[in-house]
């Protein structure tokens, strides 16, 4: 299972953050990669991720994707789309893996592959063309990295680097800045100004006994009651 | 929000517009009773906007083993009251040791529906099967009412085929009969309306328990996968 994302962030025009992270921790085998409201997917994920861990600590099982969409599902809906929290789940649970996306407003798919957020459409694009059933990790990983890739080229929303989070039944290793096609180049020339460009006209230098003349200065020394305690 | 349209006519004038931008369900969906039990049927595309959400789109849903329904409207709403239903559905059997009828499971998305009718955009259509009453098919459209129908259709693709319906419905059709019936509706509807499209899924309930049948449009809906 691989679960790849960009790294731009924006507030209206401005793009607020260059390198910012979009895959969520979920539990070590399930990972949100998140879109819409920043702020909402961070804290919508923490909380899911939390209530699923004191879950799997509860009843002695590793916790499923199923568990963990229908938590985001429940919590979602009843906020009937004010928590702009839309989401990619996948992972690997005992059951096998799984990919699901989560809309704000609580409605859920099931589907081999899926994107979302704005430049979903030119994800698309690249899944809907070149992915095949079966595929290896790497081809996997490829796809998923040349999919946000092109949502890094065509579309405003997106931009930056690509993150990317691969899920195996025995491991999850995640990559960040998988791919930097970003990269800021050496600037063509530099605009630093050379020594002595400014003429000094006069120079005076004022010694540490002398500075005293010009502010106050007070020494203090720290007596034995006045230390901080400090536990041994 | 996904939107899945629905065109059962309104009990009731109600103001309540579906925006285009949240994400969408639009549906053509169909249930027909026939000898041995009902059928029901639908496309399989989702809209966001002018966006596909998703093109296979189930959009028929378990409540039991023989109690399914077909989904209009919001997708966020259908889903959270089809898994209300499910859950309770569930329960009941525990309680009482025995299915459901498929009036008992229409009367509970009812109650749903009714009592959230100014929060809800979901157009339901329940079929099912039960040992007590064979096949049977109630649809709720927005308001929230239920009838009791032979067969329904619900759906933006729906408007399309009244007259389809109309001439070629016939009472206690054979198994084979009704499918070709379902299909050749839905293949009208995805035809005429834009909104709908994708795949043909059935379900037949029947006392032999629920089968699923698939039509791809790369074959010109006529092989069964």
């Amino acid at each position: 299972m691989a679960i790849a994302a960009d790294t731009r962030a924006t507030s209206g025009p401005i793009v607020a953050d260059k390198n910012c992270e979009k895959l969520h921790y979920i539990s070590p085998q399930i990972w949100c990669a998140g879109a819409g409201t920043a702020a909402d997917t961070e804290f919508t994920t923490a909380l899911i991720s939390s209530q699923l861990e004191l879950h799997s600590l509860s009843t002695g099982r590793k916790p499923r994707v199923v568990t963990c969409m229908t938590l985001l599902k429940q919590h979602l809906f009843r906020y009937q789309g004010h928590i702009g929290a839309y989401l990619v789940v996948a992972g690997v649970d005992p059951t096998g893996t799984h990919l699901f996306t989560v809309h704000a407003h609580g409605s859920t798919d099931k589907l081999p592959y899926v994107t979302m957020g704005s430049g979903s459409l030119a994800a698309m694009s690249v899944f809907e063309s070149q992915w095949k059933p079966n595929c290896t990790k790497e081809d996997a990983m490829n796809l998923c990295s040349l999919a946000i890739q092109a949502g890094i080229f065509n579309d405003l929303g997106s931009g930056s680097n690509v993150d990317m989070a691969v899920i195996t039944a025995d491991k999850t290793t995640l990559h960040r800045g998988f791919v930097k096609p970003n990269e800021r180049s050496q600037k063509l020339k530099n605009y630093k100004f050379k020594r002595g460009t400014t003429a000094v006209l006069n120079e005076k230098i004022i010694t540490k006994d002398d500075i005293g003349k010009y502010v106050s200065v007070h020494e203090l020394e720290a007596t034995g009651e006045e230390r901080m305690d400090i536990d041994p | 929000m996904k939107v899945l349209r629905c065109m059962h006519p309104p009990a009731q004038p109600r103001g309540k517009q579906l925006e285009f931008q949240d994400e969408g369900l639009t549906i053509d969906s169909m249930a027909v009773t026939f000898k041995d039990g009902v059928i029901l049927g639908a496309d399989s595309r989702t809209t966001t906007g002018a966006y596909i959400a998703n093109r296979v789109t189930d959009k028929l849903t378990r409540v039991h083993d023989t109690i399914w329904c077909c989904r209009s409207g919001s997708a966020a709403d259908t889903q959270a009251v089809a898994d209300i239903v499910q859950y309770q559905l569930g329960l009941f059997t525990m309680q009482n040791g025995k299915p459901p009828t498929t009036q008992t499971a229409a009367a509970i998305f009812q109650e749903i529906c009714y009592s959230n009718k100014d929060q809800l955009s979901a157009g339901l259509i329940i079929a099912g099967w039960d040992g007590r009453h064979g096949g049977q098919i109630y649809s709720i459209p927005l308001g929230g009412s239920l009838h009791k129908q032979s067969y329904a259709i619900g759906g933006s693709g729906s408007t399309y085929i009244y007259g389809y319906c109309d001439a070629h419905w016939k009472e206690g059709m054979e198994e084979q009969d009704a499918v070709n019936f379902v299909k050749g509706a839905l293949r009208e509807a995805i035809k005429w309306d834009g909104s709908s499209g994708g795949v043909i899924r059935m379900v037949v309930l029947t006392k032999n328990g629920a089968d699923r049948h698939l039509y791809l449009p790369d074959e010109d809906y006529k092989v069964r996968h």
